[in-house]
């Protein structure tokens, strides 16, 4: 027996959105009394951040703190329509669909205090700090809180905006084949290391190494809390998880959770993430898809670091104990 | 079926229902008194999200019938935080982005908290085998392993 250790290195191009008749989404803004904004979507947060780094674009963009903002989610029934969070392409397409919503909110904002001011609405700025200034002359200002009641009580105006962000759908050229399914790409290198046991085909990650290339983090620490449990389940995917079962008939597979493995926190690996940016030109603000591209590259990573070990190429996941002892088997008896 | 009456303390309040014979101490939690914190995931003493602590044990309340805990003292994360100041542990989860989705979070912090009840010191590995019996799909688990970390030595920066 022999702990063989291996090391693979895997990075992947991935597409932020798709391409199934059209990607698009859309946005509600509208002002509260008293100067919030409400951000209306029907689009879903899983848990990865999404209603903040909407919350963010849309402060951004207006000129307010991120804490006026409120991002409602509540309904797909009701709220403006949203192909759905997956993809990866809730940052890209609903966060460019905020922003345009917002915009147009912002100039009717910027409008309703020129109105009080008296001056030029071309001549106004936002300070981020809930008030409306003359450029150059910050003395003559007004707060975004008097200017939503103004719009409410006095001119009847809707401090509010639509957005909307389409891709439509690429068809391929007949001559070529050549298309645009997707709009910008965020990219992973990762390098894995692992020790493999020749006698039982067990796998111990002893390292993971990986560099993101995500356009811009909008939001640091989601972002890597994102690309960290990405990562981990790039390594689940590899080695541990699924719902077939390797044994001779699928009467065999497991039926319910009990019987699907998935790695606890004591399968973890030393985890090491780099970010880069590259702003992408049509991301809001730069970003890309950071979802699931990130637990990607690990697969490819891990399946060349066994490679590398012990000289047997598995093409099928999980990558298992036993099949990697099918291998080494079939390999001798070549 | 016939109901059973149960009385026990649910973070320091008493409580007292009359139960179906047969229901787990999860249902009645969230069904009957209304503290929804503990989780129903896999619902078969798999995954951990629907952990409490009764009587000073980190136990899996899906599998805890109810009329087993008459007299019990049971602690769950909606009783964590006191006057609305959070727990050491809640606010390292906070600090630390120990939660995504969350569904496993309320699992994750009552073991937590029967292990730093026990070890207020714990290593690495005390943690990962504290927390061994509660899975998580979201985080890669290493920022709740620092977050538990986190939440012992800020206890133990308070008790000094």
């Amino acid at each position: 027996m022999t702990i063989r250790r291996g090391r693979g290195v895997a990075a992947v191009n991935y597409p932020t959105g798709m391409n199934l008749g059209g990607d698009p989404s859309q946005a509600l803004v509208h002002s509260t009394p008293t100067g919030n904004f409400m951000v209306t979507l029907s689009s879903v947060d899983l848990g990865q951040g999404l209603k903040q780094v909407m919350a963010q674009i849309c402060a951004e963009t207006i000129g307010v703190k991120t804490e006026q903002v409120i991002i409602d989610t509540a309904d797909t029934d009701t709220g403006p329509h949203c192909m759905g969070t997956f993809a990866s392409r809730g940052t890209h397409r609903i966060g460019n669909a905020v922003i345009q919503a917002a915009r147009e909110a912002r100039q009717v904002m910027l409008e309703v205090a020129a109105e009080a001011l008296e001056v030029d609405a071309g001549d106004l700025d936002t300070d981020g700090d809930g008030n409306i200034h003359v450029k150059g002359a910050p003395q003559k200002s007004i707060s975004i809180f008097d200017t939503a009641l103004m719009a409410h009580f006095k001119l009847g105006r809707s401090i509010s905006g639509r957005g909307m962000f389409l891709v439509p759908r690429s068809y391929p050229e007949v001559e070529t084949g050549a298309m645009k399914p997707s709009t910008c790409y965020a990219h992973a290198c990762t390098v894995a290391e692992v020790d493999v046991d020749d006698e039982t085909g067990e796998v111990t990650v002893i390292s993971m190494k990986n560099v993101f290339e995500i356009g811009r983090a909008l939001n640091p620490k989601m972002v890597e809390q994102q690309l960290v449990g990405g990562s981990w389940m790039g390594i689940s995917h590899a080695l541990y998880e699924t719902t077939e079962p390797y044994y001779p008939k699928r009467d065999h597979a497991g039926t319910d959770f009990n019987e699907y493995l998935m790695p606890g926190p004591g399968d973890i690996a030393p985890t090491e993430i780099i970010v880069l940016e590259r702003p992408a030109e049509d991301g809001p603000y730069g970003a890309k898809g950071p979802g699931e591209m990130c637990a990607n590259p690990q697969i490819p990573a891990l399946a060349n670091a066994i490679f590398d070990a012990v000289g047997v190429r598995i093409d099928m996941m999980p990558i298992t104990p036993e099949r990697i002892l099918r291998a080494l088997r079939e390999k001798q008896a070549a | 079926m016939a109901k059973v009456p149960v009385q026990f303390t649910l973070n320091g309040e008493e409580k007292a229902d009359f139960v179906d014979g047969g229901a787990t101490l999860l249902k009645v939690l969230r069904e009957k008194v209304g503290d929804t914190s503990a989780k129903a995931g896999c619902q078969q003493g798999t995954c951990g999200s629907c952990s409490v602590i009764i009587d000073g044990e980190l136990r899996l309340s899906c599998l805890t019938l109810a009329e087993t805990c008459g007299g019990a003292e049971i602690h769950t994360t909606g009783g964590l935080a006191t006057d609305g100041v959070l727990h050491p542990l809640q606010r390292a989860f906070m600090d630390e982005f120990a939660a995504q989705c969350g569904f496993c979070t309320p699992g994750m912090i009552m073991a937590a908290k029967v292990l730093l009840d026990r070890n207020p010191n714990p290593s690495h590995e005390d943690v990962v085998e504290a927390l061994s019996g509660n899975v998580c799909r979201c985080t890669g688990y290493e920022p709740i392993i620092r977050a538990v970390l986190t939440a012992a030595r800020s206890n133990s920066q308070n008790a000094a």
